[in-house]
């Protein structure tokens, strides 16, 4: 079982509680708003994830588990036979798949 | 600019298999899109199943609104669900304002579009589908009309409109305005096919019509191994209007840009990739090629910049466009496409300063990949591809120099500043 | 002094901390939403306290109630403390703290389950909060006589005056949000000037936060 967090970008208000509490992992741009690492949550951060996701006021947060298999068939999905991750998209990609993009 | 009249081009050589039977889409020669001239060429819809799915996979279509996702996945993620009923949507909503593919195609073939759209929700199992455009012509209304009079659709084709916002094309962005919302992408899982919507590019629906005719052999009987078929482009060349073609996948693109006449080529959009001309040569309308160049097909839109004009002013004219076009829910491209788009100006300017365009290098990579939808990314493939393909010209302008001879604008944009700044504008 | 008594001044006094609590809620409330910080202390501290005081509001109130049931003097049913109008002493008044209870559990218990609700659910329950705190306020200053003189009458006044200038702070700011539609035009029209330059940035304007809060 991996955990990713995620972020609704719609939802979030760069209110910067995340970033306070899992500095490890989330960190502010220029503007407030979180850069949250893609990558799995170390096992001895989860407690400290959870917690950052429910500190947040508009719950923008999430804390998304998904079985190891699941995630690489997710992950092979969003990238297009003959398309690198650099190629457009209409369509939307996982926001952990977008972020790989520009990191 | 209105589009011009389309021809036909076929392959010149190279790695594409020649060109047969085309043009595929558009009607060979002027003739009236009536259903009667369509039924003459291509004879009735056959009616099909999920089982259509299979020879869908077989042909490698792939979608052509701009992802190139395939479109048999698409479709086996929507016939998978169960429950209420299920909506296809044709996609004809060209929000890209250098693109006149969609619209000549529903103007020249509407039928084979339509055919398409009956053809999906019954591969797929839709009780419902919809057309969604930005502006309803004569020339729609009249083929929806025969076809009701004929009685061949299974489905009544409902029309949504969309408002005339970049985005309104976007998928979330169109299921958020066809439920009665605004025309704004959202974010959220399930994905849209997950909830038994299938959003389909109208010129993808044409091509499954003639699938569904023709068989998956035939489709691959042009294109790529890779990218079977044949695409419609539009081609903004120097001096010329715009023109609308179908080409085989795969075409050499100096067979369609005069390399002589031009300085750099833009592949694929206003989301897509400035190119120099230099590399023209090894370049080829397929995705496989394009990618490792960093570019793709995007909405089929080859532009060819004239030598007289200056790729920094045509670039920073285009940004703006796109930051005022940002949907303004999301932090980073909300706060980020609007500075990149001034500091673009800045370049296209005189003396711009090198704290500039740091700055636009420190932007595109905080705003890129952080938004509910691809606008950022693609706004920042188009700025970092110009300031890469026009280096040279970057250099000239921080010596207070520039080298155009015209200021004739060559990319068409949409006038920044009439553009409402309202919620009725996003309905 | 008898049991009775103890437990009539335990809630009268009990009485008075729930509505400093709620006050303290309330303006709390109100600095989350406008992102604002309390010195000295980091951001997150203010969404937390903002609920945890909530809490303790419920708890004072739990004892506030107790008290006033188990006190003999008078007789109020215990669920007089949440079906508004059904306490035989002083119905109205009463019953005014029983509306406030009930829109206070309301919003706990909407928050606590808020990943599981509508959103627009949430907020709307959310939102009775400025019907619920004056509720309490009335409640508080006619159920008993306490806070109409002496240092009391002062404190009840200062509360009153904290909460009418958080309100009016946030009508304040919900009255200069730029709506949606209109953020990236405005930041489009910004030039580079003033200050922003002399950072080494490129102006761009303020920095806009999303829509609807």
């Amino acid at each position: 079982m991996t955990s990713t967090l995620r972020v609704n970008p719609i939802a979030c208000g760069g209110h910067g509680a995340c970033a306070e509490l899992l500095p490890e992992l989330i960190e502010l741009d220029e503007w407030g708003y979180p850069i949250v690492d893609p990558q799995p949550i170390p096992p001895q951060l989860i407690k400290e994830a959870r917690r950052a996701v429910a500190t947040c006021p508009v719950l923008a947060l999430k804390l998304i588990q998904q079985l190891r298999q699941l995630r690489a068939r997710r992950d092979r999905d969003a990238v297009r036979p003959g398309l690198s991750l650099a190629a457009p998209s209409g369509n939307h990609q996982t926001p952990a798949g977008a972020r790989r993009e520009c990191s | 600019m209105t589009s011009a009249a389309t021809r036909p081009v076929s392959a010149a050589g190279g790695a594409a298999r020649p060109a047969s039977g085309l043009p595929r889409l558009l009607p060979p020669g002027p003739q009236a899109p009536n259903l009667n001239a369509h039924l003459a060429r291509h004879g009735r819809a056959p009616h099909v199943t999920s089982e259509f799915i299979a020879a869908v996979e077989a042909a490698g279509l792939t979608g052509r609104g701009g992802a190139a996702f395939p479109t048999h996945r698409k479709l086996a993620v929507v016939a998978a669900q169960r429950g209420a009923s299920k909506l296809v949507v044709a996609n004809a909503a060209e929000s890209e304002p250098a693109s006149h593919k969609d619209k000549t195609l529903l103007q020249q073939a509407p039928h084979l579009v339509l055919d398409g759209l009956q053809l999906a929700a019954e591969a797929v199992g839709a009780s419902q589908v919809r057309l969604y455009l930005h502006h309803t012509s004569a020339a729609i209304g009249t083929a929806i009309a025969e076809r009701k009079a004929a009685g061949i659709d299974q489905h009544e084709i409902l029309v949504s409109m969309a408002p005339p916002r970049f985005l309104a094309g976007q998928e979330t962005a169109l299921v958020n305005r066809i439920q009665g919302g605004p025309a704004l992408p959202t974010y959220g899982f399930p994905r849209v096919a997950e909830n038994g919507i299938l959003v389909q590019n109208a010129e993808t629906l044409a091509h499954l019509a003639l699938i569904a005719r023709y068989g998956p052999g035939w489709f691959r009987a042009v294109g790529t191994e890779n990218e079977p078929g044949t695409m419609l482009a539009t081609i903004l060349s120097p001096g010329g209007r715009p023109l609308v073609t179908e080409l085989p996948i795969g075409v050499p693109l100096r067979a369609i840009v005069d390399a002589a006449s031009t300085s750099a080529v833009l592949v694929g959009g206003y989301h897509g990739t400035w190119l120099p001309v230099t590399k023209l040569g090894s370049l080829t309308l397929d995705n496989t090629t394009l990618n490792r160049h960093g570019a793709a097909l995007g909405a089929g839109v080859i532009a060819a910049l004239p030598h007289g004009s200056c790729g920094l002013k045509e670039a920073a004219r285009v940004v703006r466009y796109l930051a005022a076009e940002s949907a303004g829910q999301c932090g980073p491209c909300l706060n980020g496409l609007p500075r990149i788009a001034t500091a673009m100006a800045e370049a296209a300017g005189a003396r711009p300063r090198q704290q500039t365009i740091d700055s636009i290098t420190r932007w595109a990579t905080a705003v890129s990949g952080r938004g509910a939808c691809h606008h950022p990314d693609g706004t920042v493939r188009f700025v970092r591809s110009a300031l890469t393909t026009f280096a040279a010209e970057l250099r000239s302008h921080r010596n207070n120099q520039c080298t155009a001879t015209t200021s004739q604008p060559f990319l068409p944009v949409p006038d920044v500043w009439t553009m409402p700044t309202t919620e009725e504008a996003w309905r | 002094m008898t049991g009775s008594t103890v437990f009539w001044y335990a809630s009268r006094a009990t009485g008075v901390v729930a509505l400093l609590l709620l006050t303290a809620v309330f303006v709390l409330g109100i600095l989350v939403n406008r992102r604002g910080r309390l010195p000295g202390l980091p951001g997150f501290a203010v969404t937390n306290l903002h609920r945890n005081i909530s809490l303790l509001a419920v708890a004072a109130i739990a004892v506030h109630v107790a008290a006033a049931v188990l006190d003999t003097y008078v007789h109020i049913p215990l669920l007089a403390a949440v079906v508004p109008f059904t306490s035989g002493y002083e119905r109205l008044w009463l019953g005014l703290g029983a509306v406030s209870l009930d829109l206070m559990l309301a919003i706990i218990v909407t928050s606590v389950l808020r990943g599981r609700l509508n959103p627009v659910l949430w907020r709307v329950i959310h939102l009775t909060a400025y019907a619920c705190w004056p509720v309490a306020f009335v409640h508080s200053v006619y159920a008993s006589k306490d806070l109409q003189h002496g240092p009391l009458l002062y404190l009840a006044l200062a509360c009153a005056a904290m909460i009418v200038a958080a309100v009016a702070y946030r009508l304040a700011a919900a009255s200069r949000q730029v709506p949606r539609a209109a953020r990236v035009g405005m930041l489009l029209k910004d030039q580079p000037a003033k200050g922003l330059v002399e950072q080494g940035q490129i102006a761009g304007g303020p920095v806009m936060r999303g829509p609807r809060r």
